[in-house]
This record gives structure tokens, sequence and C-alpha cells, in this order.
């Protein structure tokens, strides 16, 4: 304490004093109805964590007048600085006369910086009613229902229109755009699609077939596993596993180009973004979904073999005959009937959840999974809609 | 406690105040040289100013001293530590003393601008929560934002106002070391020079050092104390505005004496001669 500290080591202290730093104190010295309030060591960001409470305490506990003494302050930031401002506002506030005592040149600019209290924000909404609280997120999810369903039709009509360029060129998407994408969708997806149904194919072929030996129909298991495969189970993972392959690649690809402005620039060129990025999408997944399922029946179909002949003993040449006498044109049309319905409700439920994505990286998160989500969840109500179709019509 | 801080501070005097000095910096990507042999000084309190061409490297520059880029060669001081030889605390206390404001704000989506100046607080310090919301709102206070701005997010704020809450996180922990990316670009000369006012009186206020890479020829004239120019892989000249002036390096020659730098104060017989 041999001579004042420079301006400087208090403001602007050493670097390696927060990690060994000092605490900030507070005693009060009475004299009458006179207080003294005296600030002593480290009161920096921190510090001052420990002294909150007691310096809000001490408004309350002062006379008529206060004196605050910074003398003894070693360091001080904002954060003190704030602490001394607020003491001396609650003071001024409950009708107590203060004086700041201490202050050096350059903590009495910041003290000028910082303001007694704090602006308060204007609340603008004010709470609502219970009713209003219970009906208006039901009013609201109802809207976006109505609000998706527009922008899919939305989507869906400006698909069926075309790339809808300038110029009157009617000619559509570009070939090339549409190959590129069958490309990522299609060929690319093709090794997780067949190891994913060999998988299937065996495990419902083991299962079944330790039912079904019980009763002695045994055999019977190619029926079950060929039909079902075919009819259901077949198109229904495929467009899963694609839904969440590719509808999510599709919301997260338009979603980040809505983010950084690119729709928009579409727009201003004329150019009808649907079009130009949503249908070539759509084409290829139209295309494309079929075709997988029928490389996803052949690989169930293989490893039913495998399963049947390891398994249950079933020899391959067996198994063909049994599955020929069980399928026919009508079970394979049914199930692949499906694959373009279901490419096209991917594609427009990832396009619609694309459009919708904001300004944030966390938008984009919550609307590709949504994206995924809803995809799904459709592809599984539509097959269920199939399913009671097919059965009242005796398909 | 004062003692030691005072022996530190004298150490630091000794080096002529310097808080952050950067020696034969190179940088190389890929075997091509990006910052060859640079060196650099930037002395306590001041703001400077730091231009150069597109692609020189500014940017380059700076992220090394952030170490968010890898070095080849060369010794980089801040506050007197070397961060490479420093243990943990130090450079824990190190980082506590640094504050940045990126190109674009580079917020927290996910987080409100309150959220946002309270991550460093919340990291490093053990504040109650009253203290720490009224910390938020000081801070949002002396960056000039709208007490409003504080519960919204990222997305739902203009560009200057993005530039402003992205200030109040970088001095969050009250920082001796700002480093500023560009701060007024992108917003219009009202709103900049405002921002540059911000700056100076955070400055004199607060006791920063202001490292600013700028374009901005209105902020080099007006608040800048001192001007690095970066060229040829290593600083060209710093120093006052007159020093650069003077100089007849042709690009700083262009830079300063070009069109648009006509009309500025201290190039006066120019504007006469148009």
């Amino acid at each position: 304490m041999e001579t004042a500290p420079s301006i400087t080591s208090r403001l602007n202290p050493s670097v390696d004093a927060p990690a060994r730093a000092g605490s900030a104190e507070v005693r009060l010295e009475r004299e009458d109805d006179a207080t003294r309030i005296v600030l002593t060591g480290d009161w920096r960001h921190a510090t001052v964590g420990d002294i909150d409470v007691r310096m809000r305490e001490i408004a309350r506990e002062s006379g008529k007048s206060a004196v605050i003494d910074m003398g003894g302050i070693t360091h001080i930031d904002t954060a003190g600085v704030w602490l001394v401002r607020r003491l001396q506002g609650d003071l001024a506030a409950a009708g107590c006369d203060v004086a700041i005592d201490g202050a050096d040149d350059s903590e009495s600019v910041l003290m000028e910086a910082v303001p007694q209290k704090l602006p308060e924000a204007q609340s603008p909404r004010k709470r609502a009613s219970i009713f209003e609280r219970i009906f208006a997120p039901v009013g609201a999810r109802v809207l976006d229902l109505w609000g998706d369903i527009v922008a899919s039709m939305y989507i869906l009509g400006s698909a069926v229109r075309g790339a809808q360029l300038k110029l009157n060129r009617t000619s559509g998407a570009s070939p090339a755009a549409i190959v590129s994408q069958m490309d990522h969708m299609g060929v690319r997806a093709v090794p997780i699609i067949a190891l994913m149904s060999f998988l299937i194919g065996a495990i419902i072929t083991q299962q079944s077939a330790f039912q079904l030996r019980y009763f002695g129909a045994e055999i019977f298991v190619v029926d079950l596993v060929g039909i079902l495969q075919l009819r259901e189970v077949g198109v229904l993972l495929t467009a899963i596993m694609i839904a969440g392959r590719s509808g999510s690649a599709i919301t997260a690809e338009i979603g980040s180009m809505k983010m950084r402005e690119e729709i928009d620039a579409l727009k201003v060129m004329g150019l009808n973004p649907i079009g130009v990025l949503v249908f070539p999408r759509l084409i290829a997944l139209v295309i494309v979904l079929p075709l997988l399922t029928v490389v996803a029946d052949a690989a169930a179909l293989f490893g039913s073999a495998v399963v049947a002949f390891s398994y249950s003993g079933i020899t391959p040449d067996v198994f063909l005959n049994r599955l020929q006498s069980s399928v026919d044109m009508s079970t394979i049309i049914s199930g692949m009937l499906k694959a373009p319905f279901m490419a096209l409700i991917i594609g427009i439920v990832a396009a619609v959840e694309g459009m919708k994505v904001g300004g944030s990286a966390e938008s984009l998160g919550q609307h590709v999974t949504a994206s995924v989500v809803k995809a799904i969840f459709v592809v599984i109500l539509v097959d269920g809609l199939f399913a009671i179709f097919y059965a009242a019509i005796n398909y | 406690m004062k003692t030691t801080d005072e022996t530190k501070l004298r150490g630091a005097a000794t080096q002529g105040d310097v808080i952050l000095s950067a020696r034969d910096i190179c940088v190389a990507f890929d075997g091509f040289k990006v910052l060859d042999h640079l060196d650099l000084d930037i002395y306590r309190g001041e703001i400077l100013g730091f231009v150069g061409g597109s692609g020189t490297g500014k940017s380059v520059l700076m992220r090394t001293i952030l170490r968010l880029l890898p070095r080849q060669a060369g010794d980089i001081h801040m506050l007197g530590i070397d961060y490479d030889e420093a243990d943990e605390e130090e450079r824990i206390a190190l980082d506590m003393q640094l504050g940045v404001l990126f190109q674009h704000g580079a917020l927290f989506s996910a987080l409100t601008v309150k959220e946002n100046i309270q991550v460093p607080m919340r990291e490093y310090l053990d504040l109650p929560r009253p203290l720490m919301d009224e910390l938020a709102h000081l801070k949002i206070d002396l960056v000039g934002l709208a007490p409003e701005a504080a519960n919204r997010y990222p997305s739902e704020l203009s560009g200057g106002m993005i530039k402003r809450a992205a200030l109040a996180r970088a001095l969050a922990l009250d920082p001796m070391l700002v480093f500023l990316d560009e701060p007024t670009s992108g917003l219009d000369p009202v709103g900049a020079a405002e921002f540059d006012e911000l700056i100076a009186k955070l400055r004199d206020t607060l006791g920063l050092t202001v490292y600013m890479v700028t374009h901005d020829l209105d902020s080099l004239f007006s608040v800048c104390d001192r001007i690095a120019v970066l060229g040829q892989k290593k600083v060209l000249v710093a120093g006052t505005l007159d020093a650069i002036l003077a100089n007849d390096d042709p690009w700083i020659q262009s830079y300063f004496h070009g069109k648009r730098a006509r009309l500025l104060p201290g190039n006066g017989e120019q504007r006469q001669a148009v």
C-alpha cells in the first residue's frame, strides 16, 4: 500500500491474475446515521460472484447517508463497477445520500459508462388466458397441416408443369441433372438396400420356419416369404431406407440453399426453384425407387433361399418350384405399383420441409428431422391404404 | 498481490508495453507461402487498423495469431505469454483475456443474444444467475443495443445488430485484447460511423487494445491510432496515418490516394486537384 496503484494496474490486470485471483470484500463502518462502505480486494468477473448477494443486502442496511470507498480496490472491471453502480442506485432509491470516494480517473470514466439501473425491456405480450394457451397451439397445428398440404400440392403441380424455363422452353429438367440424381439416390443406395433386404429375407424365413415346423408345414415358408416380401416388406423397407437416405439429403440441400438466399436468386432470375431443384429429384426418385424395390426383392428372396436350405433343408430347386406356384404376376405388380407413390411422397415431403427452413442452423436440423419422420409416417400410412384398397377389390 | 502485479507490469513495460508481438511468422498452404517471416507488434491501449489487398493473408494472420491455423515457424507472445510454452492455467487465463468479433458475427444460432453473451461467463466463471443476467444486459447496453434484443435469436437481428451482439459477446469477460474482423463491412455509412465511435468509446472506458482488420477508409482515418499494411507476405509498413500516407509503395499509394480516398481529411490537396 506504499503507493497508489497506477491506472493501468487496476484496470488492466496482469494476465495470470485470474488464475490466482483474490477475493472481493466489503466492510461497513457506521458512525451514527452515516455509513462508510469500504470495498477492498479484487472486483472482477471471476471474483464478484461471491459478493453479489451481500451487495444487495447492504442497500437495505445503510442509514441516511453513505459513502462508498473504492480506494482499497486492487482490480476492477465492468462487473465490479456494475455492482458498485447498482448499490449506488439502490441506495439512492431508498432515500439515502450516496457519495463515491477513492475512484481514480479511469474508474470514473468507466463508472459513467455503466448505468445505475438497466433499461427495462418492454414486454410486448401479456400473459395469455388459459383458454388461449390450450386452443391457440391446436389451431396453429391445424393451420400448419393445411399449409403443408397446400405446399405439397404446389410442389406436385410445379413438378407436373416441369422446369418452367423462360422463353417458353418447356423441355423440362435437363437429363443430366436427373441422371446425376439417379446416381446419388439409386446406384449408390444399391449395396445398403441389398444387404438390408438379404438380412430381412433371412430373418423372416428363419422365424417363420421355426413356427411352421410345429405344424409340419415348413415348406410353406416359401409361400409366406415370397408373398410377404413382394407385396409389402420389400417396397416398404426400401421406401423407409430411401426416406432416411435421400429424403434427408433433399431437405438439407434445399434448406441450406434457402438459408443462403440461393432460392431467392433463382426466383429473381425468373426460374421456378421447384422446377429447377425439386423436379429432377422427384423424377429421379420415381424412376429409382421401383428399381431399388426389384433389387430388394431379389436380395430378400436370395437370403430366404439360403436360410431355407441351411435351416430347413429346403433345396434351391424345391424353393424355386414352390415360389413359382405361389407367386403370380399380380403379387409382383401389387407391390411394385406402390413404389412410385412412395417415391413421390418422399420427394414432396422433403421438398416442403426444405422450403420451410429459416435462417438458423438449428431450424435446418429440425426440418431435416421432420422431413424423415413425416415421410416415413406417410409412407406407412399409404401402404396401409393400399392394403385396404387391394383387399376391397380382391386383387 | 499488488507487488507481483507490478513486477509483472514492469516486465511488460520494459518491452515498450507490447501486448502482442509476433516474430518471424511463416504460414504456408500446400507449399505456397502466404506469410513469410512476418513481424508485428501491438501496443497496449491502441487501436491498430490492419489493411491489405484481398488475398494477402490478413485473415490468415489473424487466425494464426488466434491459433486457428497452424504456422510453420515463428513465435507469438500475447500479454507476455508464449502460448506454446504456457501451462494449462496460463492458457486459460490468456484465453479469457481475448475477445474476437468474427466477420459474420459467428453468434450461436440456437441461443438468444443474452445466452450468447453468457456462454463465456458460464464456461469460465461461477456467477449467480441473477448477476449473470444483469451483466449480460449491461453488455447489451454498453454496445448500444436495445434491451428488447436480449431475448431475440441471431436470425431475427439485422446486420448491424448482429455485429453489436457479437461485440458484446467478445467483451463478455472484459478482455484486454479484442480482435475485430471487418467490423464495419456490410453496415451503412451511418451505422459504420456509429460502430467506429463505439469501438473508440469502449477502448477509452474499458482500456481495450484493439486489432482491427478493415477495408473501411473512414474507420482507418477516424479511430485507428496506427495502421499496418500487409503486402508481399509481410507487414510492409506500420505506423501513424501520416507515415503511411508518406510511404511510396505503389499499392499503398493507390489505396490511400485512390478515388474513394480523395474526399477524406488529410488528402486535401487532392480534393482541390479533382
